[in-house]
């Protein structure tokens, strides 16, 4: 049952690009994944962590940049890439050192600094950056002489990176290291006298986040060929936040489905609706409402409930 | 052989002594007492062994060798483990998990990403004999929150033993439970073998009293007396401080 859900879904998304009804929205399905690599990334830290980071975008833009720039300066793809991978890498021990010096409202304002500071470069260091105008990438890359220029090309790229990702997350939160994480985040001082190094697995925990990060990152940088101030703003870093929370946040798909809900009511309803921000606004307050844990397990809860009642003999709902 | 000693331990909070130049020495495979009112810095204390807090002067030794440099964490891979008077454990996770997650912290697999948890088939049978011998095993793959509060008395124990550890400190595992539970966990702990030291603090003296052999009686941060059961329980000062006229 489980296996058959997991090929059929596997299934529609492969043929995504020849049912969904042309590339636009070929290319906001890519844009659904990237994002939603973004945000399990951000997972890692604020589900299984339990560290809320509001910077984020700063290491989003970090490996978009890091690729734009570096591509333009003549390093080639494979160099860029890897260039930017590395970069973010170390931008994120960066991050984790200063920021895991505080947990809850001091480790998520420390971010939020890192990401200002980050934006700041973006937008008013003009030489390094191009500030306002950002950077063109001339072309997207070609792994193994494949060319990604078309939509469906793009998007097929996209998925097995997300499918790589998922994969990851999967076999993290199974693992050993896994249940660490999750041990800090409920029990700290516990976790400490057990003989757990806090501190280290917060640290390694970050790189692992910052590196999902990385590559969502540099999947939109050849996604946009074009970067700017704009993805590294506080905007982006709350976004996706929201995503991760919305979706419910220490859980598998949750964040994959807040990606869905943003880029969505973002791209579709923005064509329909003016003011779609108010929309979205309503959609978050409803979740937070009626689902605080989130999308997916709200939904699974609603789930269960519903079937429990159906099964109740009905004298039993009579009374 | 010295399992546990303090030398002129001191600590204070503010102008508050809570630890007052407090020096015992604790033989492998003593049963140790540590009684005082209410105050007198009987957690703060074994907050200095483990290391959670660091002592203004003073130090701490296992086995001879000084670890108050040692950072907490590595003192329990040291043979050093303690239960919370307060119970601080995982309550969304099942009594399995917890336990297994005291196994992980003396294990270098806690550092695994690669493998899944639920395959790692040694560490999660230890978990289980764990459980049993607190005698939780049919409640193992239950979530700790629906537990009864006895039960996880008994988990911190079942978690503290699981680490075998050489040096245990207990901090009040009686409080709280109804007397027959107080009887289980009273065998629990005379059933656990000479090779593990411990150092309990309690309030109950019927157990307590059976159970230890030398007693250290705390007020205001020091050692007002110690001794056997006999000398300290017959001690005038133990009156005074502890037992009331």
């Amino acid at each position: 049952m489980r296996r058959s859900a997991l090929a059929l879904t596997v299934l529609a998304l492969v043929t995504l690009p020849y049912w969904i009804g042309g590339p636009y929205y070929t290319n906001i399905a890519s844009q659904i994944l990237i994002w939603a690599i973004f945000a399990l990334g951000l997972n890692v830290l604020v589900g299984y962590g339990g560290l809320v980071s509001l910077g984020h975008a700063g290491l989003f833009g970090t490996a978009s940049y890091a690729a734009a720039w570096l591509v333009a300066a003549g390093a080639g793809q494979l160099a860029g890439g890897l260039g930017a991978l590395a970069l973010t890498l170390l931008m994120s021990a960066l991050y984790a050192a200063l920021a895991l010096r505080a947990t809850g409202i001091g480790f998520l304002m420390i971010t939020l600094a890192l990401g200002q500071i980050l934006w700041g470069i973006a937008y008013r260091w003009i030489s390094l950056t191009n500030g306002d105008n950002g950077i063109n990438l001339s072309t997207r890359p070609m792994p193994l002489g494949w060319s990604l220029a078309t939509p469906g090309a793009f998007y097929i790229a996209t998925l097995v990176v997300f499918g790589l990702a998922v994969s990851a997350m999967a076999s993290f939160v199974a693992s050993p290291f896994g249940a660490s994480l999750r041990g800090t985040r409920d029990q700290p001082r516990r976790m400490t006298a057990l003989g757990y190094d806090v501190w280290l697995i917060r640290f390694l925990a970050f790189l692992f986040s910052g590196f999902w990060t990385g590559i969502a990152g540099l999947l939109f940088c050849y996604y946009n060929q074009f970067v700017s101030p704009h993805l590294v703003a506080l905007s982006s870093s709350a976004e996706v936040l929201l995503m991760v929370i919305s979706g419910g946040s220490g859980t598998l798909l949750g964040p994959i489905a807040g990606a869905a809900l943003v880029v969505i009511m973002k791209n579709v309803a923005s064509a329909y609706i003016e003011r779609w921000n108010l929309v979205l606004g309503a959609i978050f307050v409803a979740i937070i409402v009626l689902m605080p844990e989130g999308l997916v397990p709200g939904s699974q809860r609603i789930w269960r409930w519903a079937w429990r009642v159906r099964d109740l003999p009905t004298a039993e709902i009579a009374r | 052989m010295i399992a546990l000693e303090a030398r002129a331990l001191s600590k204070s909070f503010g102008g508050l002594r809570v630890s007052a130049d407090v020096s015992f020495a604790i033989e492998a495979g003593e049963r140790r007492l540590i009684i005082g009112p209410n105050g007198a810095g009987k957690t703060t204390l074994f907050n200095l062994i483990t290391g959670e807090l660091k002592p203004d002067s003073g130090s701490v030794h296992l086995f001879g060798r000084d670890i108050t440099a040692v950072p907490s964490m590595r003192r329990a891979h040291h043979g050093l483990a303690r239960t919370y008077q307060i119970i601080t454990l995982f309550p969304k996770d099942t009594l399995l998990h917890n336990v297994t997650l005291a196994l992980l912290g003396a294990s270098p697999l806690r550092w695994n990403p690669m493998v899944r948890l639920a395959n790692q088939l040694a560490v999660l049978r230890q978990a289980r004999e764990a459980l049993t011998r607190v005698g939780l095993g049919n409640l193992a793959d239950r979530p700790l929150g629906e537990t009864s509060y006895g039960e996880r008395r008994r988990v911190e124990i079942a978690m503290a033993l699981a680490q075998r550890p050489k040096v245990l400190l207990l901090d009040e595992p009686l409080a709280g439970l109804s007397i027959p539970e107080r009887h289980e966990v009273r065998d629990l702990l005379l059933a656990i073998p000479r090779d593990t030291t411990i150092v309990m603090i309690e309030h109950d003296m019927d157990v307590a009293l059976d159970f230890a052999e030398r007693i250290t009686l705390l007020h205001f941060g020091e050692v007002i007396v110690e001794g056997t059961r006999a000398e300290v329980v017959g001690d005038p000062r133990t009156r005074e401080v502890y037992l009331g006229a």
